[in-house]
């Protein structure tokens, strides 16, 4: 089976491409990456006047199989990634049960499989069942097929604990992803504390939650010399630290989320439950901040941080309702809005923090259009624009507070290993 | 009541009463002026009027508060209309079921008009989106109390005559009182200069920024000051380690007689209730010559009855 997309602008960041180029696809794999091939096919794909990028890769979703598949499953967060253009996703263990032993990763990767449309990478446990006590069999979870480890959700709180992991992870030269958020100076908080928390009445989260955690966690880092990566940085003070540690050698990453740098906590002024998560969004100083962290290359990545609720439990009051928005169908959208169209990032470097980055950072075999590679393709319109509805929503959950917002940028068709996974 | 009638309801367009920083000073003051008429009602022999025959008022409380709820159904009875009162859970984490949900139950009811009361900043506003009856914030979390902030500004006008140009101090736990912040919208929006006083951990962030000074010194707070505003102090911010004990806060803060000294003789002092005697208010001082406080409970029905006449006024989709 061979395919050919033509005619599309291929930006390929791995490889340095960015301009009008074919692109053969034979038996799911990448055969090459060319001006104007002539070649017999079996499927052509006209991409004129299309963008044509690695399928992108998200670091950080929640997909919540096992234990919650009312909010989300395997099948149906893999429909979700697929049309907003991903090709491989991370998943956070913190399902129910917890990712922490070898079954229950091997299957994540056979539902994935069975379901055949995009890539799942899972996240193991750092400790057991999360507890931040023990920490889980990693040797046991590498070899299983974990590509990192991560108690997201929370975060590893005890620094003894987290020191031992650092130190510990290294062997299997896995990446340690924290949920940084002190939870003593977070305790009963639902979104950032200042001057709109004490307006609404909302008990608020200092910055200083998140900051006291990177602080901690990089002094770990540098003194075990283990992989760290910070999740989801919200604050201006987290992109700080993490520009001084990679200054001075520190191994450290860090992914950021779109709703982080779109929204910020002004969004929470009508009390809908769809403007909350953890980490809360922040201040207009800390948006600045995190662009800032993009553009100079202290953020390495964009996750999504995808996180499904059902309507249900989001009509609850906004102290009770979860945290956390689904991210997956909105994320390239809102980057290239936020990011692109603000001239803070070329679009070449947007791929790259949303494809070859994540890809490298956590060892994943994907983000490149790489010949001899898994055919992994995104195909976007950049010039169309789309409403975000509910009933278009692939996910299971709805919880977006991007509701019937209007954003650039359409996913046309996603393909993941030659086949086509989402047309539009 | 011809009067009333005569009143330009056109000037009130809103179809819920959620909080008074939305809310102009044209639109309290309205308020206001209507809860005067009220007020005369109340002290007839017959103290009802018709206003609000065949409405439908719901008052749905999650929070036990006797005095709020018996002054809105009195207010809603001298008007005429019919009631239904709701207690609830807590919360919907509690009850099984999603706060839409009850909203969804009580426009079963075909409710005209709802008060809630509900101890989740927000939840009048999350309602207020969900059913077309109006509704009525009777106070959520620690957003906003608006009737209770409204029936303070009636009681200071009718003792001072203008709340425009008075120096008010609101003294106490301020980051946890919705009644602080109703009240802080409503006195700047007409025109006082409001401090704001209690110990650092219960001053919120960012509070300069509604307009008003910030002092830790409660005799500074007293000196001067028209209106002389204590709240109430919820006890158990001192196991949440607040502050060190009651007894402190009640001799740093608390407002006695030696410390009244300081004050303006005309100074009013002000209380939303009920009064934790001998902590935030010695018994002296809640029962002196500058206490209005029972005043201010015998006004709120007259401001609840203008509340909800003019709530009533506006159609739903209007
Ligand atoms: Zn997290």
């Amino acid at each position: 089976m061979r395919i050919l997309i033509k005619g599309g602008h291929v930006v390929d960041p791995a490889n340095k491409i960015d301009e009008l180029r074919d692109v053969l696809i034979q038996d799911g794999r990448i055969v090459k990456v060319q001006k104007n091939i002539k070649e017999a096919v079996d499927e052509i794909i006209n991409a004129s006047g299309k963008h044509v990028f690695p399928g992108l890769v998200d670091v950080h979703t929640h997909l919540r199989q096992p234990g919650q598949e009312g909010k989300e499953t395997i099948e149906s967060g893999s429909r979700a990634a697929a049309k907003g253009g991903f090709t491989s996703v991370c998943c956070m263990p913190n399902t129910k049960p917890v990712i922490d032993e070898r079954s229950l990763v091997q299957m994540i990767y056979a539902e994935a499989e069975r379901v055949g449309l995009i890539k799942v990478f899972p996240f193991g446990a750092v400790t057991k069942n999360l507890e931040g006590k023990l920490l889980s069999e990693i040797g046991e979870l590498k070899d299983a097929g974990v590509v990192a480890l991560s108690d997201d959700g929370r975060p590893v709180y005890s620094s003894k604990v987290m020191r031992h992991a650092l130190e510990y992870a290294k062997m299997f030269d896995l990446r340690i992803s924290d949920h940084c958020q002190d939870l003593d100076l977070s305790e009963g908080a639902v979104m950032h504390e200042g001057v709109v928390s004490t307006e609404l009445g909302l008990k608020g989260m200092p910055a200083a939650s998140e900051t006291v955690m990177v602080a901690r966690d990089i002094e770990l880092a540098e003194m075990t010399g283990g992989k760290l990566h910070i999740a989801h940085a919200s604050c201006a003070g987290s992109i700080w630290q993490v520009r001084e540690a990679k200054a001075r050698g520190v191994d450290v990453t860090c992914e950021v989320c779109p709703h982080h740098f779109s929204l910020s906590h002004e969004a929470v002024r009508n009390y809908d439950p769809c403007t909350k998560m953890y980490p809360p969004l922040r201040t207009q100083e800390d948006i600045i901040a995190i662009k800032e962290g993009l553009a100079d290359g202290t953020v390495d990545c964009i996750a999504t941080d995808h996180a499904p609720h059902t309507q249900w439990e989001k009509e609850m009051e906004y102290n009770v309702a979860p945290c956390g928005i689904i991210g997956l169908e909105t994320a390239f959208s809102l980057s290239l809005k936020e990011l692109v169209h603000t001239k803070i990032l070329t679009l070449s470097q947007l791929i790259d923090k949303m494809s070859s980055a994540p890809a490298k950072i956590f060892a994943l075999p994907a983000g490149s259009l790489s010949e001899g590679v898994d055919a992994d393709v995104a195909l976007v319109d950049l010039e169309s624009e789309w409403t975000v509805k509910e009933e278009e929503i692939h996910s299971k959950s709805k919880n977006t507070p991007f509701m019937g917002m209007t954003l650039p940028g359409v996913i046309e068709m996603t393909l993941c290993r030659g086949k086509i996974v989402y047309r539009k | 009541m011809s009067r009333l009638q005569e009143k330009p309801a056109a000037k009130w367009s809103r179809k819920d009463l959620l909080e008074l920083r939305e809310m102009s000073a044209e639109e309290i003051l309205l308020i206001l002026d209507t809860a005067r008429s009220f007020r005369e009602v109340t002290t007839r022999a017959v103290k009802k009027v018709p206003a609000l025959r065949g409405k439908t008022v719901a008052i749905l409380f999650s929070e036990p508060s006797t005095r709020t709820r018996i002054s809105f159904e009195l207010a809603a009875k001298r008007l005429s209309a019919d009631i239904i009162s709701v207690q609830t859970a807590q919360s919907s984490l509690v009850k099984g079921e999603s706060l839409h949900d009850t909203a969804r139950n009580i426009e079963a009811m075909r409710a005209d008009i709802l008060v809630v009361r509900h101890g989740a900043s927000g939840v009048p506003h999350q309602l207020a989106r969900v059913v077309s009856c109006s509704i009525v914030n009777g106070g959520d979390g620690s957003h906003e109390h608006p009737t209770q902030a409204l029936l303070d500004l009636f009681t200071i006008r009718e003792h001072i005559g203008h709340i425009e140009g008075l120096k008010v101090s609101i003294i106490g736990d301020i980051a946890h009182s919705r009644v602080a912040r109703s009240n802080i919208a409503g006195m700047t929006k007409l025109g006082a200069k409001v401090t704001v006083c209690g110990p650092p951990t219960l001053i919120p962030r960012g509070i300069e920024q509604q307009g008003v000074d910030v002092t830790y010194d409660v005799h500074e707070a007293i000196e001067d000051a028209d209106v002389i505003y204590v709240l109430r102090l919820q006890l158990e911010r001192q196991d949440e380690g607040l502050f060190p004990s009651i007894r402190e806060y009640a001799a740093t803060f608390g407002i006695n007689s030696a410390k009244m000294q300081r004050a303006k003789p005309t100074a009013l002092v002000m209380h939303p209730g009920p009064i934790n005697r001998g902590i935030e208010l010695s018994p002296d001082v809640a029962d002196g010559s500058h206490s209005v406080i029972l005043e201010q409970v015998t006004n709120g029905i007259a401001v609840r009855m203008a509340c909800l006449y003019l709530i009533a006024g506006v159609k739903a989709g209007e």
